[in-house]
């Protein structure tokens, strides 16, 4: 090897590492700077990709209507692409290098989780869209989340499967990380109504066909009524299978379906399917006293006419988190961190796209299980049942 | 085996001072943070070298070893209460043997049926890492407690005084990490001026010429492969406990391939060059920030490029255009380049 190379070669790598780091240092200070790091490609991009799209959206808007506080809002936001150490690397980069003022992201549990000690250590208020209960429980001062947790959608099915006076349920679950947290929530919390899961059955995220573990679960003496927790096409195949093979039971989904996409690929399969989702699926059903029902119906009319393409629950937590930043800016009266997590942490009713806010130390989530609306499948379309 | 002294290595001392001017120029806890992480893969890809540059061997389930490494002291230290130097050395021991177990029928084998065997167990891997939830937290992943060694508690978050002199918990893990690099490659060049270097290189060249030598080609391609998991296994312990949350992406065959595209675009065979390789691959994402969606193309196409004008990669291809501009230069025999 020879020296010289060597020397150049290595003086040549750091020169360029210098250069591309260092970057356009941030701007005046002038702009309000909101800082997100979303999963916009890769596996999660279902979740990161409208996510994005409704950040930019409403911050173009914020700024059309004059701002905060008199002072433009500067969006910064960068891709993980759902590799938490991405996530981590880039958080750290809004948080050391961009110097944001809040922080919003990320899409996955893994994502948010891998962050959540930087924005801690940064003392930089921090806004999850991911749902897992860990995030926020127990809670860390400086993060919030805006979806609900999977435990609110159990509770939500198992309230109603309880009001329905079914005491013995069959579990089919996904084995994804959305699916097994599901799983984990539901076992943990069916028996305060009274419930027993009598089959626990699960199926990989890749799985085409789930006839023998509904056949199982169909098979198990004593099984009133059949719970899916799980995401992607999972859900539709057993919605299906269950059809096909004539189960004549009351078939439970989660939340993670509720979307137009689950009409299209259950077909008829889906009619009587109850799914607790939120109020973005049902907008013009919503009685008219509904405080949500402007809100959902002016983020999905603004949404499909900006994007051409529709709405999904995903980018409604991302409006409720930059919209609970804004709110909170706005209370504080300035961009000092801590003024603005004092803020955060006092929100009360506040309407957002995912439900009624109320945040409180012991709750950085601020969301009731009611938030989750019971929908039904009639007829080929979503039917408020509540 | 002799253990050559920095003299020896005219590459070592350079990379010491790379290392050295860093922290001077990038004085920032951003560039530091990333940089640690750099040194950590860095090291990996060193080791993953021995086997793919010398031994002529491909892992494709390197990525699985990292994260073996890495779960196993998340595991131990945060489930079962270990401290972090026994988890790691546990974790280590337990990846050895499996790369053993693994190695050792595959091994005896000519051609390339290791890539077939490690692409199966890196898979497997993936897949309990992403299952076994119970234990390692499922898809979701896990946090890691930070490093410690006898009541001394490592973290990036905490200050250090040393001689009166406050540094930041960034700035010794990237001395540490540093030092492990410099370790790492210092084992390594050791490695190859060793008898079990010669023999490799000989493998590398010539399988069927070697054993008609008396080379037991399988025993030293075994003990390389062996080697380099531990490698990826110590390294992966460390990221571990500097990142302080792991998830199963650690252990994805894009993971694995992004391994031997460091060594492969650095230079196969070339200590200094793999580091390279491994820095450049490290910085695509943060330079890349506005077009993250092509990533994995760009990776592709890196690859491609790689293959079709550098075969032999980046830093051999450069030192040898050196050479051939500036013949005078000072040179050195041998193929580590």
């Amino acid at each position: 090897m020879n020296k010289k190379s060597l020397l150049r070669g290595m003086a040549a790598v750091t020169t360029l590492l210098a250069l591309a780091l260092a970057g356009p240092a941030p701007a005046s200070e002038d702009p309000i700077r909101i800082g997100a790091f979303v999963s916009a490609t890769g596996p999660a991009s279902f979740l990161g990709d409208p996510e994005l799209k409704t950040l930019e959206m409403y911050v173009e808007r914020i700024n059309e209507a004059g701002g905060v506080l008199g002072r433009p809002l500067q969006l910064i936001h960068y891709d993980d692409g759902g590799s938490a150490s991405e996530a981590r690397n880039f958080a750290n980069r809004l948080l050391r290098r961009d110097r944001v003022d809040v922080l919003i992201g990320g899409s996955t549990t893994g994502t948010t989780m891998a962050a959540v000690p930087l924005a801690e250590r940064a003392r930089t208020p921090m806004i999850s869209m991911a749902g897992a209960l860990t995030i926020v429980e127990p809670v860390r001062p400086w993060v919030f989340k805006t979806p609900q947790s999977d435990r609110m959608a159990a509770e939500r099915v198992l309230s109603d499967m309880q009001a329905r006076g079914i005491t013995r349920i069959g579990l089919i679950s996904g084995t994804d990380g959305f699916g097994r947290s599901g799983r984990e929530q539901t076992l943990e919390v069916v028996e305060q109504f009274g419930i027993q899961v009598v089959a626990d059955q699960t199926y990989g995220p890749q799985d085409t066909d789930m006839t023998s573990q509904l056949t199982r679960i169909r098979n198990t003496e004593g099984v009133e009524a059949v719970f899916n927790f799980g995401f992607g096409q999972g859900p539709a195949i057993v919605t299906r299978n269950y059809a096909h093979l004539g189960i004549d039971l009351p078939l439970y989904q989660s939340h993670g379906v509720a979307s137009d996409r689950f009409l299209d690929l259950a077909g008829p399969a889906a009619e009587g399917v109850r799914l607790p989702a939120s109020a973005l699926l049902v907008p013009d059903a919503l009685p008219d006293d509904d405080p949500q029902k402007p809100v959902v119906q002016g983020y999905k009319e603004a949404y499909e006419e900006r994007w051409n393409t529709s709405v999904s629950t995903f980018g409604g937590y991302a409006y409720d988190a930059l919209h609970l930043a804004v709110h909170a800016i706005e209370q504080a009266g300035s961009t000092d961190p801590a003024a603005i997590r004092e803020a955060l942490e006092s929100i009360q009713d506040f309407v957002g796209v995912t439900g009624v806010f109320n945040m409180t130390p012991e709750d950085h989530n601020g969301l009731e299980p009611e938030s989750f609306r019971l929908l039904e499948v009639r007829d080929g379309r979503w039917a408020l049942i509540d | 085996m002799r253990l050559s002294m920095p003299s020896k290595m005219p590459g070592l001392p350079v990379l010491v001072l790379v290392l050295l001017l860093v922290p001077i120029i990038l004085n920032d806890e951003f560039y530091l943070d990333i940089a640690t992480q750099m040194a950590l893969i860095a090291a990996t890809v060193v080791g993953l070298n021995l086997l793919v540059g010398y031994a002529g061997q491909v892992s494709l389930g390197h990525a699985a070893f990292f994260a073996m490494g890495a779960y196993g002291s998340a595991i131990l230290t945060g489930t079962y209460g270990w401290t972090p130097v026994p988890a790691l050395l546990c974790a280590a021991l337990l990846v050895a043997t499996l790369a053993w177990l693994v190695g050792r029928p595959i091994l005896r084998l000519k051609g390339h049926y290791l890539s077939m065997a490690t692409l199966g167990l890196g898979i497997i891997i993936a897949i309990v890492i992403n299952n076994e939830g119970w234990l390692t937290g499922g898809p979701d992943g896990i946090p890691v407690q930070p490093l410690s060694l006898m009541g001394f508690e490592l973290s990036i978050f905490d200050e250090y005084h040393l001689f009166g002199l406050v540094i930041s918990g960034t700035h010794a893990w990237y001395a540490l990490a540093g030092v492990l690099l410099v370790l790492a490659v210092w084992i390594a060049q050791n490695l190859i001026d060793s008898p079990i270097g010669r023999a490799l290189r000989a493998v590398h060249g010539s399988e069927v010429a070697a054993r008609t030598v008396g080379v037991d080609t399988s025993h030293y391609k075994l003990l390389i492969f062996v080697i380099s998991a531990v490698y990826a296994s110590v390294m992966g312990s460390f990221f571990a406990h500097y990142t302080g949350f792991i998830t199963p992406q650690l252990a994805t065959f894009e993971h694995s391939i992004e391994l031997i595209t460091m060594v492969v675009l650095g230079g196969m065979g070339s200590t200094y060059g793999v580091i390279i390789g491994a820095v450049l691959l490290l910085l695509l994402p943060q330079l890349l920030t506005d077009f993250h969606e092509y990533e994995m193309m760009m990776f592709g196409l890196i690859l491609m490029l790689t293959m079709i004008f550098m075969p032999k990669g980046l830093l051999p291809t450069l030192s040898a255009l050196v050479k051939r501009h500036w013949p005078a230069g000072v040179r050195s025999s041998g193929p580590e380049g």
